[in-house]
């Protein structure tokens, strides 16, 4: 029997929870990496056992992680357990190493960006937010890091080079932080096109690359910011997340900072849809494994108070695209709920029917194996969810 | 032998218990201290002291014989009584956070 595995980042650790394909009863691994932020943990779509992990401290920096056999062990790559050294004495592994690429041969590579007070700023390497592995090769796996870049490593983690045409764009040094800081939170690889990809940072805006990461044009038409000064600009928007179904790899579904949009030319332009919700503020966005147009968003009061409306916890699903959405409150709670859902803290499966997942900054993690209808909590006293993904297990 | 206390999350990521040794070839001092620490513990590379910049972490402090020596050059020579292993180096993460 097909079994699901989902993969939690909190404040304070990773877990792995797991079933089979009922998705009643749930075994909970955990904590990995136990006081670590785990900002997010992914597997690799080619090969399940194989996950990658992003641990991060505010004391220790950056440590990247992975696992063969499915999150039951882990190693820094190229440092596994009791090969401490080469035989000559040096270090193996460079895995926690991210420097941004200054050499003149990678496009415009910049130092400055846009800081709170208006002065230019220095990038800094502060963390990893998302890591995306390869849908073709376990070893390839691409890093969307604050302050915003992209790297990739094609080794299973163990050296990271930067696409530095992202970061060298034109327009990067009127990108600025969003509240969380300038991260690049949202990294997407078209299945049916290796050499396109799309990315998000808050608060810079989408970007796309049609040759494999070397040049990147921003993809923002139609996004309507009244928080920056021109409110249709190219830049500045600060996008929370993005959403693609792999059958459809030109339709976008965006959540934006205030308003839930749609392209549906590969990010050439976008449309408002957020039609009958109750606010259009959130974070996650995500799409039904097998409905290319049922979507979920988690409407969050406004960027004031980050919780939901009313005090109560609703998952709200469009089956048109948009425009259209229904609450789904069954198995949620429905008031004194002042919790928050992240950006990465929603994932699906593909079972039949489609299983949706997502965790709460109250440390819950809410499942649905009914495509929305029905929710209960797997675990509920985590530490503050950060990230949720879902491998389904053949 | 130089002696080494880490802290708690970094014995884990090493897979140490307690203090380490570790042998400094040369004048003792932070920078060849953590040199030999971080090629005996590649793992430890960038926890301490910045890949890049090579400046110790805004938040960890180097203390040895009930004195701070965080602001020191980093190739000043320590004390000798971590010289000649009779106290460790302290690496300690700052109190924070209330």
């Amino acid at each position: 029997m097909s079994g699901v595995r989902v993969l939690v980042g909190t404040r304070k650790g990773a877990f792995v929870l797991t079933s089979d394909g009922k998705r009643q009863r749930w075994d909970v691994s955990g904590p990995h990496f136990a006081g670590w932020e785990i900002y997010h943990l992914k597997g690799s779509p080619v090969d399940p056992h194989r996950l990658y992990a992003s641990q991060c401290s505010g004391w220790f920096g950056q440590i990247m992680q992975r696992s063969d056999d499915g999150g039951k062990t882990w190693t820094q790559p190229g440092t596994p357990p009791g090969e401490r050294t080469t035989p000559e004495g040096m270090p193996k592994g460079e895995s926690n190493k991210f420097v941004y690429d200054t050499s003149s041969g990678t496009g415009k590579p910049l130092t400055t960006h846009q800081w709170y007070d208006g002065t230019q700023h220095p990038w800094e390497f502060k963390r990893v937010w998302h890591l995306e592995p390869s849908p073709t090769n376990p070893d390839t796996v691409y890093a969307g890091v604050e302050d915003a870049g992209l790297f990739r490593s094609t080794d299973g983690g163990q050296n990271w080079q930067e696409l530095a045409g992202l970061r060298g764009h034109g327009t990067g040094p009127k990108w600025q932080p969003g509240a969380g800081g300038m991260c690049l939170h949202t990294v997407i690889l078209d299945p049916s096109n290796p050499q396109r990809i799309y990315i998000a940072i808050s608060a810079a805006g989408a970007f796309r690359t049609d040759d494999g990461g070397k040049t990147w044009r921003p993809i923002n038409k139609g996004l309507h910011s009244q928080y920056i000064p021109d409110p249709n600009a190219e830049i500045g928007h600060c996008v929370h997340h993005v959403a693609m179904h792999r059958s459809r790899p030109n339709v976008l579904f965006m959540q934006k900072h205030w308003d839930v949009m749609r392209s549906d030319n590969a990010g050439d332009s976008w449309h408002e849809v957020s039609g009958n919700l109750p606010t259009d503020f959130g974070f996650v966005i995500d799409v039904h494994a097998h409905e290319p147009e049922t979507i979920y968003v988690v409407p969050i009061k406004s960027d004031g108070e980050h919780f939901p409306p009313d005090g109560k916890l609703r998952v709200y699903r469009s089956r048109t695209g948009g425009n259209e959405w229904e609450a789904l409150t069954k198995g949620l709670p429905q008031d004194n709920c002042y919790v928050n859902v992240l950006r990465d803290a929603m994932a699906v499966d593909s079972l039949d029917k489609c299983g949706v997942y997502f965790g709460t900054t109250g440390g819950q993690v809410y499942a649905s194996a009914d495509a929305g209808d029905s929710w209960t909590p797997i675990v509920q006293h985590l530490p503050g969810v950060l990230s949720v993904e879902v491998q389904t297990l053949p | 032998m130089i002696r080494v206390v880490l802290p708690g999350h970094l014995r884990a990521l090493a897979r140490v218990s307690a203090e380490v040794q570790i042998d400094v070839k040369g004048p003792v001092t932070q920078r060849s201290v953590l040199d030999a620490l971080e090629a005996q513990y590649p793992m430890l590379r960038g926890t301490i002291r910045d890949h890049v910049t090579q400046e110790r972490r805004p938040f960890l402090r180097f203390f040895a014989c009930e004195e701070d020596y965080s602001l020191e050059p980093p190739d000043a020579p320590l004390p000798e009584a971590v010289a000649s292993g009779a106290e460790p180096l302290l690496i300690i993460g700052a109190i924070a956070g209330g």
